[in-house]
């Protein structure tokens, strides 16, 4: 069926062609050499690297902090996102503008100072050592630097979407006299959905290869809050390039399953809106 | 409008204050933190800091590989978001993802990947030895590097508004016989300025803050590849606390400076628009 | 009409500031084309490590001026810095440098493997070609609260130390090997014994830095731990920020650090600064420069001009060397590789 379908709009083949050139230049090239480098290895080495316990150990901590942290950031995002499309409220413009400010701070320096508000010295940190929570040196402080890095994610994905929603029908819903939560579950929700899973899996991709704020708020006790990427970083550190990219091959893939898992979701969700 | 009932308003402002709250203590007390450690040892030192000559120079390669991730991003996002949105072909789904991978791969692992492909180890150094090209620790590689980490983010802003817009315009426009270039600017273009307005923001915050990717790649040569992150890095390490903190401080001003300019721009064009 | 005018104002601006990186880029790169192509001026690269920026920033003025003496030619000296196994990596990697003055023997010796520096290098300048050395002391909160003097107390119980993650931190495996050279000799060289003893130590251990840094700013700026393990001189370095704050304690023994210098071949035959490199590095040894390196907190190497320092240095101190633990190939193997005892002491849980 699809394949009937022709093309009417121009320019296929341009785009398509740019698209593909600059996408094989920056990204595929790079990535083919992480593949043959690690293709020297046998795959026998290769498991027995990438399922050391240690390693195993830290894909848990990784995966479950980076997946806590995206989860904040996507209710987060949406609300957000919601709270600065519809309405007004002084301050807004302010609030809005920030929002990119984490991407622009070196992850290092985030982690610096989130550490240093957050250990049981600093001034959130203090606060919650009260009640016997420590956030620096746990992998709640992992989760903290990682939902500061991933903010702009999700907001930013669906805050155009939503700009482009036409409040008439969430009206029309309304005067028909669906209620608010159920507008916003069966009108609203499925237009945000798919920007939102976009949002989700960006940042959960980014969360879980960041190092740079981590290891300042971790503690990086083996086993306890050891992140990935550092254990890349100690194979690095002994010349053991194979290890390295055996490991990191592992978080690429992962990390590609996810983001192709969002993109169907995504597809899934514009067809039954009936696109 | 229609009028607001008391929940409607009492869900607006609970979801207000959440999303000042959130944003107060997630992004504004690490920010208030950077800024207070930048002046602890008062203004002198920070002037210093900043003007120091090798702070200078950072801050101009800085720019530089900005502008070009800025400029090789928006001439990529735009034909793939086109691409993707607006014709149906096999690999769609593959395609879409091979964009956003460069986002989720380690930025360790991301330099590492230049390294691997250009660096003395690489069946390619041979041939850039003998032509005399420096891709590795110069800055070629740096702006390799940030291209790379801030690859998908111009064209997944620009993705699901296209996507929601649907084709309809564009088909219709095309059968009057607009050419391409016509239906981009007239018809496709004005729905997605804004969501492009944010994803060149998004792309230049990112790029001016990219660490570990950079680091793997430059060299650490002082003035000579050396972006502001480094520089950073660089201060920090040598147990320059305060100064490291003061370098940082410019570039949360660049940041805020770009940020503003993006509302004045909006704020204009929507003016305008309406 | 106000609208437009500030739209292309914002554009003007725009343009003007990637002009501007424009020109900065260009006339940065001629500079580097005029280095070489003039027969007057050469430049040097130095990789080096994190701390020395101010050693060698003082260094690189005085040989200048004792290169210009001794040929007429200028000289600029170009200093990259960063963590130490990395920035070996970097120069296998292709990072074009005259010279590399590096942490340890271990990260000079992956240049060499890489094929960059013929062997033999140690033997090339005086003392193993370490010019300065250091050692691996305790940092203290001012009064020494814990009581804390020597390596045994940091595995009491209720002692919060502080060390970097020696798998990431090339430094940190001397105050491992420090730690563990203390051991030895306590436990007279059973071996069952000072793994205990190691892996008490590391229990204690609340945060695991993955650099020296990192872990003086957990310390310092967050208050963490009763003890940092640290190299002397960022020892001094961190004190001179807060002298009333922190002391140093010297442990009864300690090994002797050496960071490692030299020439690299390949670079300098290609880029023809043998002779310019090899002076550079054996200038080190001279009065003054050993001096520089006294001011900057290492230890000179020229045992005459360590005693001028006898204020600042606890030189009483028993220093074991890398020699004793069979040279950093087998250390390293033995301690440091994947499945070596710092994983074991780990992973017996």
């Amino acid at each position: 069926m699809k394949k009937m379908h022709k093309r009417v709009i121009p320019m296929f083949g341009l785009s398509m062609g740019v698209t593909l050139t600059m996408l094989g230049v920056v990204v595929l090239i790079p990535l083919a050499s992480l593949v043959v480098f690690t293709a020297q290895m046998s795959i026998s080495d290769i498991i027995e690297t990438i399922t050391r316990e240690r390693v195993l150990a830290s894909f848990r901590v990784s995966f479950s902090t980076a997946f806590i942290a995206s989860l904040i950031n996507e209710v987060m995002g949406v609300i957000l996102a919601w709270v600065l499309v519809r309405y007004d409220f002084p301050g807004k413009r302010i609030l809005d503008g920030m929002i990119e400010l984490p991407f622009a701070l070196p992850t290092a320096v985030a982690g610096i100072a989130l550490t240093s508000l957050t250990s049981d010295k600093g001034m959130i940190g203090s606060f919650f050592a009260r009640f016997g929570i420590k956030i620096a040196y746990t992998r709640i402080g992992i989760t903290v630097a990682l939902v500061f890095i991933g903010i702009p994610f999700v907001v930013r994905a669906v805050q155009p979407v939503l700009e482009k929603l036409d409040p008439v029908y969430e009206e029309a819903a309304g005067v028909m006299g669906a209620d608010r939560s159920r507008i916003f579950r069966q009108v609203i929700l499925p237009e945000i959905l798919p920007a939102a899973f976009t949002g989700f899996g960006l940042a959960f991709g980014r969360c879980l290869g960041e190092y740079g704020s981590v290891v300042f708020i971790a503690g990086n006790q083996p086993f306890e809050t050891e992140i990935t990427p550092l254990i890349i970083m100690s194979e690095l550190q002994e010349y053991d390039y194979s290890s390295a990219t055996a490991i990191a091959l592992v978080m690429l893939i992962a990390a590609f399953l996810i983001l192709f898992l969002v993109n169907l979701i995504q597809s899934r969700n514009s067809k039954i809106l009936g696109r | 409008m229609h009028k607001e009932t008391f929940g409607s308003k009492l869900t607006k402002w609970v979801l207000i204050v959440i999303s000042v709250l959130f944003v107060f203590i997630m992004l504004v007390l690490p920010l208030v933190t950077v800024i207070t450690e930048a002046l602890r040892s008062g203004w002198e030192t920070y002037k210093e800091a900043v003007a120091d000559e090798y702070t200078v120079k950072a801050a101009l390669l800085t720019v530089e590989a900005t502008l070009a991730a800025v400029i090789f991003n928006t001439i990529f996002g735009l034909f793939a978001a086109w691409t993707v949105t607006k014709f149906t072909f096999k690999g769609k789904k593959l395609l879409t993802t091979l964009i956003d991978v460069p986002v989720t791969v380690s930025p360790i692992i991301a330099g590492l990947i230049f390294v691997l492909t250009f660096g003395r180890q690489s069946f390619l150094y041979p041939y850039l030895e003998a032509a005399d090209i420096k891709v590795v620790f110069a800055v070629p590689g740096i702006i390799l590097a940030t291209v790379f980490v801030t690859f998908p983010f111009i064209s997944r802003e620009l993705i699901p508004v296209l996507e929601a817009q649907g084709t309809d315009e564009e088909e219709a426009a095309a059968l009057m016989g607009a050419n391409g270039f016509t239906i981009f600017t007239k018809v496709t273009f004005p729905h997605i300025k804004w969501a492009f307005l944010y994803g060149v923001v998004l792309c230049a915050a990112r790029a001016m803050g990219e660490f570990g990717a950079v680091s793997v790649l430059s060299g650490h040569l002082r003035g000579k590849t050396n972006t502001l992150p480094l520089h950073v890095e660089i201060l920090f390490n040598e147990f320059k606390y305060v100064p490291a903190f003061a370098v940082s401080s410019i570039l949360v001003m660049m940041a805020i400076v770009i940020l503003i300019a993006r509302s004045v721009i909006e704020y204009v064009g929507k003016k305008n628009g309406d | 009409m106000k609208k437009n005018k500030l739209l292309s104002a914002a554009l003007a601006s725009v343009l003007a500031a990637s002009l501007f990186a424009g020109c900065g880029s260009e006339s940065a790169s001629s500079g580097d084309t005029a280095d070489t192509s003039s027969a007057e001026k050469i430049t040097l690269t130095n990789v080096s490590y994190d701390p020395t920026r101010e050693l060698y920033a003082a260094y690189n003025e005085i040989f200048a001026q004792h290169w210009k003496e001794k040929t007429g030619q200028d000289v600029e000296i170009t200093q990259s810095h960063g963590g130490s196994g990395k920035q070996a990596l970097e120069v296998a990697n292709g990072l074009e440098a005259d010279v590399v003055t590096l942490a340890l023997e271990y990260d000079v010796k992956a240049v060499q493997d890489a094929g960059l520096i013929e062997e033999g290098w140690v033997s090339e300048f005086d003392k193993d070609s370490a010019p300065y050395t250091s050692t691996i002391v305790f940092l203290v909160r001012k009064g020494n609260p814990k009581d804390i003097h020597d390596w045994d107390d940091l595995v009491k119980d209720g002692v919060g130390v502080i060390t970097p993650n020696p798998k990431t931190s090339g430094g940190a495996r001397w105050n491992y090997l420090a730690a563990w050279a203390y051991a030895d000799n306590a436990f007279n060289g059973d071996e069952a014994q000072v793994k205990d003893f190691i892996k008490k130590l590391y229990q204690n251990v609340l945060v695991l830095d993955s650099g020296a840094r990192g872990a003086t700013t957990t310390f310092v700026e967050n208050g963490q731990g009763d003890v940092l393990i640290a190299w002397e001189n960022e020892a001094f370095l961190s004190i001179q920020d807060y002298p009333d704050d922190y002391e140093i304690i010297t442990p009864s023994i300690s090994i002797l650090a050496q960071p490692s210098v030299a020439v690299v071949d390949e670079v300098v035959d290609k880029r023809g600064t043998r002779e310019a490199a090899t002076e550079y590095l054996s200038y080190l040894y001279s009065d003054e420069a050993q001096r520089i390196a006294g001011d900057n907190y290492y230890r000179p190497s020229d045992p005459d001009i360590l005693q001028e320092y006898a204020g600042t240095f606890d030189l009483d101190i028993n220093l074991v060397t890398i020699d004793d633990f069979g040279g950093w190939d087998s250390a390293q193997s033995t301690h440091f590789a994947d499945g070596g005892v710092f994983d074991q002491i780990y992973e017996q849980g």
